[in-house]
This record gives structure tokens, C-alpha cells and sequence, in this order.
């Protein structure tokens, strides 16, 4: 089992909790991890990616190579595409749809809704707006990790009981919340 | 014991508990921060009484770590690579000194410039100090060679560098724990005139550092960090430097690879350990995350025969951090026609959040600056730098830690006024004060402006020294009471702030604004957790 998975987002989106649940979930069904992120002057809400790679043998580097990434997990349409160089032939690309505009040059949505399109594996997702439902547009970034757990490769109580560690001094609200967010991502996919 | 999941920076925290350490001096900055922050979260830390608070900067950290091992005791300096340079005096002359309890000064290097404005490679400092550096490749090998960074450092008596680079301060793997160690009691050096570097005791003591770097090159061969790794191939080595190590076994798996490999994580690099596997091959690729510092010793002023390649000949690029492409392309590997970023993805850079106080500043100080000529305002480090791009283009400089007030005052020696500081609270007390003094020893026409967020904002909103001192402060060190000016930046205070401003730049003598609104991230965090 080897999955090497790019988040993708806007500083302040919530991508270094989704690294987190995945690690937590990855090193507890015992896989190797290695998760780069990115801390500092990027996260004024400048694009910001981490480079997720589990596997049940050792991994090496840090980095994923060129090419070699399975999938890219976004909560930004733009941010998904800027990664576009690390995709593999046949990777997904897994993106909530809203974009983040804090850039005068944005460009049209339907533009990136194309390219992301040229990709054969794709999935776009009105995360915002399926968040909403559930009362919270915060929580966005779990729906977007419920989106990508078919992909992923990790069950999906592996990913709550990492939600419960991660959210668990926030009280059982939030986690129940979040696990929620989660059950709607994938079921939204499912559905598609 | 099970393992950790740890950045890399704080596997270096957790090793440096577990060998009983007793003091973490830092001033922060990316990507060294993590280290002092998981030290100072941890319950066990705070059990064994280990120091950590924050310090001014890291100077005045280098120099109390180097009390605490004057004491006795495990003590760490830890910085970015660009602090060392404001660290650099203390750090060159305790290698003369030596130390008593272990001394380790950990370095976190930035190559690509993530976060910072250069990249210098912190590895030469450990050379030109003439003292051990340990370069880790993975988080595991930051724990173990912090812990032995201090046994080695007790061992030769001189401090010891850690030197990582961002990919490894900032990547999380697993990390198994040794038994912790406890910590040393307090003990006074033996030679009680150790720590004098009066010239005749300092001539003495370099000799000391002179003599013991034949021992330190056979350490770096005995103790097992540098290892040859055995290849098949004859024609091609590769030599790999602390996390290029990785890259290198990335791909290798993936390609098939079977180079013989020397896996550099500690120097003095023994030259003989080079010369006998440079010999063995026919060409030797050196992949170093930095500057090509062992190319440059082997390559030599003299070709040697030897086909040396490296970042020097354009095997690799000369600038930038390495990666698996890199790597990849520098073996002569063809790493596949990858996916353009399609033309419609525009640059996101960061910006200053939605309502911090740094932009009513520089919203103001556009406006009171309308009437005079562009280029006048110097900055320094910290968010309010962003104030450089649209929509602002408030700023003419960014240089080094505190450097706003002293360029303002040259500036405005060589005729220019008005001249203007902008500069943060926590910046100010790191290396602005100094600048400022030397403004009021002469009466030089300059206008300080401190944008105190309350915070050091830039690297996660830490505890600023500056935070209820700075009337105080500018006070204290001479400046007029009627020109020290406090305002509060927020949009309905706009006309009088703007006003305020143009009368102190009209000034000609040393006034300071302090524009005053706490970081609205840490007045967020505060707010949540008292709710």
C-alpha cells in the first residue's frame, strides 16, 4: 500500500487539520508517513500545499516527485490546478468547487472548472455549501476529506477515531461535527 | 516506548529533553520556531523545571545558553539560519571558550527562501567556528544526533551545531524515544579562568580548538553518522549531504539505481573517508541541500583528475532547495513529461490579514507622505514587510533585524528628510533600540514608527519582549516626551493618525509613533480561549 497525496488551499483554509486526521489515521493502522508542510510567511493567505506520503514500507523523502502524486486533495479550485505538475497519469484530482478570491487577476471560475475537467479523475464539490447545511462553513475542509476517503485507502473509522484524538479537548460536539462533515463528503461523491 | 509523530523540529525538542537538557534559548523564526514551542507545551518540561522562555533575540540567547553550560548544565540555542549572523559573536568565541555542560546551537536553514531573505547555508559557520556540525536527514536522525550532539559536545568541550533545513523542520514521520536521561547538576568549570578570552588565555585556547580538529575528523569516521553505503556501480559515487540523502534513496528505489553512496551527516567530513571513496569511481556527484560546501574542499583550487560534479558545474542548479526532480535530473534521469500548471492559475502571495493594524499604519503613512517625494520609508522583518506589495507599496527596504531604524538614520545623514523607520514591537526590542539610541545620541531627523501588534506575528503571534514597554523604552533611551506619539490604527482614528504623522515627519529631530493594536490572530486565539 503506497499513497502519496497532495492538500492543497489558501493559508488559514483548515488543510494542515486534514494532514493531521490522515496522519493520525495512517500511523494507527500502522503505515509509514512521512507529512511536509508548509509553516510561516505562506500562511498569511498566500497558497499553501503539504505533501502527504503513507506506505506500508519506509518512505524516503519528503517530498513527492514530479508526477508521482495520486491525488490531489484541494479546497480551492486554483490551488488544486497549481499542483497539477505533481499529478500521476492516471491520479485524482479531489477539489471543493468555491473559489478563494484574495487576488485582483482571479480568473473566471468556469476557466478552472475546465481545466480541472481535462483531467480524467476528477471531483469537483460544492463543499462550502454541503458545510453549510450541516451549520458550520468551517468544516468544509472535512467534507473535502470525506470526498476523498474512497481514494484514500484508509477505513473510515480509522479517520473518525483520528477526528475524535485531534478534536476530542474541543468537546464532543465539535467532534460529532466534524464527523459529520466527513459522512456528507462521501456520501455527496457517492452519489455523483 | 511508542513512537511520535514529530516535526522535524520537534523531534530535535524531544531529543534534547530526553538527553536532559535544562535550557532552550530562542528568539523566533522560521523554520526553527517549532523547537522552542514543543518545549514549551510539554508537560514533562515543565515537570523537570527546563527554561523556556523566549529571548530578545539570538544573541542574548547563544550567550545565556552559554551561561547555562558555564553552569554545568545541557543548554540549546536555536535560530534561524539568518540569526546566527545577530548570534555569530558569542557563537564564534564560544568555540574558543569551549564549553562545560553541552552546548548545542541549532540552526534552521531556509534554501528557496521560503520564509526568509536569503539562503545561506549555516554548515560554514560550523566550518569557520571550527566545531562539530551534525546535519540530520530524517526526524528520527534529529532525535539521535541531538542526543548525541550533547554527549559530544561534553566529550571535546565545545559546542556542537544541529543544521537543518526547512523540508526537515517542517515534515512529520514517526520517532522512537531513548531512555531520558537526567539532567546535570550544577557544576563549575574546573578551570575557572576557562571562559576568559583575555588575548594571551585566548591565543591559548584557539591552539586548544586547533588541535582537537584532527580528533573531531576521526570522530566524524568512527562514530557511525557518516556511513559508506556499498553500490555495485564502478563508474559513478554519490555523495549525499544530510536530507539529500533521501532524495538520493527516493530515486534510486524508484529507478534502480545502485551507485556506491557516502552518507554525509556529520563534519569534519575526514578527508581521507573522501579521498578513499572518490578514488573508487570515476565521477563523483555531490548532492548537498545548501551551498556546495564539501564540492568546493574536494574540487580543491586544482583539477585532481577526478570528474567532481555537483552545483558548482551545473549538474544541479547553483540556487533553490533540492528535490526528487532535481536529483532525479542530475543522475542524468529522465524524470518523465510532467503536466504544466495550466496559464490560468495566478500567484497567490501572502498578504496581511483582513483587519490588521499594519494596514491603517500604512494607510495613513501613504497618505501623510503624499506631499513628499517616493522612497523614503525603510522596514524591517516581520508581516508588516508585505506593506512591499500592492496595494500598499508603502516600503523602499527589507534587510535584517532592525535595520529600518539605522538605514533611516543614514539615510537622513546624507541629507534626506523626511526619513522613516516602519518597524514591529517585537523587531524593535530584538535590534531597533540600539539604532534609535544612535538617532538620539546625535538628534538625527528621523521618524520611528513601532507597529505594535502586541506580538511576534510573523511566526505565530509568540510573546513579544516589547508588549506595555515601549513609551518606556523610547523614553528611557532619550527621546523627547512630546515626540513620542501613541495612536491607535484602526479606520476611525484614520484623519488624526494622518495627522499625527505628518507633524512628527515634519519634525526635524527623533520622534516615535507607536501605532498600537494587537495582532488581530493572537486577539482571535485569546478571545477563543477564554470563551
Amino acid at each position: 500500500m503506497k499513497r502519496d497525496i497532495i492538500l492543497a488551499g489558501v493559508g488559514g483554509q483548515g488543510i494542515l487539520s486534514i494532514a493531521a486526521v490522515i496522519g493520525m489515521a495512517a500511523v494507527d493502522s500502522g503505515l509509514y508517513l512521512k507529512q511536509s508542510e508548509v509553516h510561516g510567511m505562506s500562511q498569511r493567505g498566500g497558497a499553501v500545499e503539504s505533501h502527504l506520503r503513507l506506505s506500508d514500507r519506509p518512505v524516503h523523502s519528503d517530498l513527492i516527485p514530479e508526477g508521482k502524486c495520486d491525488m490531489i486533495l484541494s479546497v480551492e479550485p486554483m490551488e488544486a490546478l497549481r499542483q497539477l505538475p505533481f499529478l500521476s497519469a492516471d491520479g485524482w484530482i479531489v477539489t471543493a468547487g468555491k473559489p478563494y478570491r484574495n487576488i485582483g487577476d482571479y480568473p473566471q471560475e468556469e476557466q478552472l472548472y475546465e481545466e480541472i475537467r481535462k483531467v480524467e479523475n476528477h471531483i469537483i464539490l460544492d463543499a462550502d455549501q454541503i458545510a453549510a447545511k450541516l451549520g458550520s462553513r468551517k468544516i468544509s475542509n472535512m467534507v473535502m476529506l470525506g470526498a476523498a476517503s474512497d481514494q484514500l485507502g484508509l477505513p473510515m473509522d480509522r479517520l473518525e477515531a483520528a477526528l475524535e484524538m485531534l478534536f476530542g479537548r474541543k468537546g464532543e460536539q465539535i467532534v460529532r461535527l466534524n464527523s459529520s462533515a466527513l459522512r456528507a463528503g462521501r456520501d455527496a461523491v457517492n452519489s455523483l | 516506548m511508542s513512537k511520535l509523530v514529530l516535526l522535524g523540529d520537534e523531534a530535535i525538542a524531544q531529543g534534547a529533553m530526553d538527553a536532559g537538557l535544562s535550557g532552550v534559548y530562542a528568539y523566533p523564526g522560521t523554520p526553527s520556531t517549532e523547537i522552542t514551542e514543543y518545549i514549551q507545551r510539554s508537560k514533562e518540561a515543565r515537570e523537570r523545571k527546563v527554561h523556556t522562555d523566549w529571548s530578545a533575540n539570538e544573541k542574548t540567547a547563544m550567550e545565556a545558553a552559554l551561561g547555562m553550560s558555564y553552569a554545568g548544565k545541557r543548554a540549546m540555542a536555536c535560530m534561524k539560519h539568518v540569526g546566527l549572523n545577530v548570534a555569530a559573536d558569542p557563537f564564534m568565541n564560544a568555540a574558543i571558550t569551549g564549553v562545560n555542560g553541552g552546548l548545542l546551537v541549532v540552526t534552521a536553514d531556509d534554501p528557496s527562501m521560503h520564509s526568509s531573505q536569503n539562503e545561506q547555508d549555516s554548515r560554514y559557520y560550523g566550518r569557520f567556528a571550527m566545531i562539530p556540525v551534525l546535519e540530520p536527514s530524517s526526524q528520527q536522525e534529529a532525535y539521535d544526533l541531538t542526543r548525541y550532539g550533547f554527549d559530544l559536545s561534553e566529550k571535546y568541550h565545545l559546542p556542537v551545531m544541529v543544521r537543518i533545513t526547512t523540508r526537515l523542520a517542517h515534515s512529520r514521520s514517526a520517532v522512537g524515544r531513548s531512555p531520558v536521561r537526567k539532567k546535570n547538576d550544577m557544576i563549575l568549570p574546573a578551570d575557572l579562568k576557562q571562559f576568559i578570552l583575555l588575548p594571551s588565555m585566548a591565543r591559548k585556547k584557539f591552539r586548544i580548538l586547533l588541535s582537537a580538529q584532527e580528533n573531531l575528523e576521526e570522530e566524524g569516521k568512527t562514530s557511525g553518522v557518516n556511513r559508506l553505503e556499498k553500490g555495485a556501480g564502478k563508474k559513478r559515487g554519490i555523495i549525499a549531504c544530510g536530507l539529500a540523502y533521501n532524495y538520493y534513496r527516493e530515486v534510486a528505489e524508484t529507478c534502480h539505481l545502485d551507485d556506491p553512496l557516502l552518507k554525509i551527516s556529520q563534519y569534519p567530513v575526514p578527508p581521507d573517508m573522501l579521498r578513499d571513496f572518490v578514488r573508487e569511481v570515476e565521477e563523483v556527484v555531490l548532492l548537498e541541500e545548501g551551498y556546495p560546501l564539501l564540492e568546493e574542499s574536494l574540487r580543491g583550487g586544482l583539477e585532481c583528475g577526478h570528474v567532481i560534479r555537483g552545483r558548482l558545474d551545473g549538474t544541479l542548479p547553483r540556487d533553490g532547495e533540492l528535490n526528487p526532480a532535481r536529483v532525479a535530473r542530475a543522475l542524468g534521469l529522465d524524470t518523465g513529461s510532467s503536466r504544466p500548471v495550466p496559464e490560468t492559475v495566478r500567484n497567490r502571495p501572502p498578504v496581511l490579514c483582513k483587519g490588521c493594524g499594519h494596514i491603517d499604519v500604512y494607510n495613513a503613512l501613504n497618505e501623510a507622505l503624499n506631499n513628499y517625494s517616493p522612497g523614503r520609508v525603510f522596514s524591517d522583518i516581520g508581516c508588516y514587510t508585505l506593506g512591499a506589495l500592492p496595494p500598499y507599496n508603502a516600503i523602499n527596504s527589507c534587510v535584517d533585524m532592525g535595520a529600518s531604524v539605522t538605514m533611516a538614520k543614514g539615510a537622513a545623514d546624507a541629507g534626506m528628510h523626511p526619513s522613516v523607520a516602519v518597524i514591529g514591537d517585537s523587531t524593535f526590542t530584538h535590534s531597533g533600540m540600539t539604532g534609535l539610541l544612535d538617532a538620539v545620541m546625535e538628534g538625527t531627523p528621523v521618524t520611528i514608527i513601532i507597529s505594535d501588534n502586541s506580538a511576534t506575528g510573523m511566526t505565530g503571534g509568540q510573546k513579544s519582549h516589547a508588549t506595555g514597554r515601549l513609551v518606556d523604552i523610547c523614553r528611557g533611551l532619550g527621546v523627547e516626551k512630546k515626540h513620542v506619539r501613541v495612536v491607535v490604527p484602526l479606520r476611525k482614528n484614520h484623519d488624526e493618525n494622518v495627522r499625527i504623522m505628518e507633524e512628527e515627519l515634519a519634525f526635524e529631530g527623533v520622534s516615535v509613533i507607536i501605532a498600537q493594536r494587537e495582532c488581530i490572530q493572537t486577539a482571535g486565539k485569546r478571545r477563543k480561549k477564554s470563551s
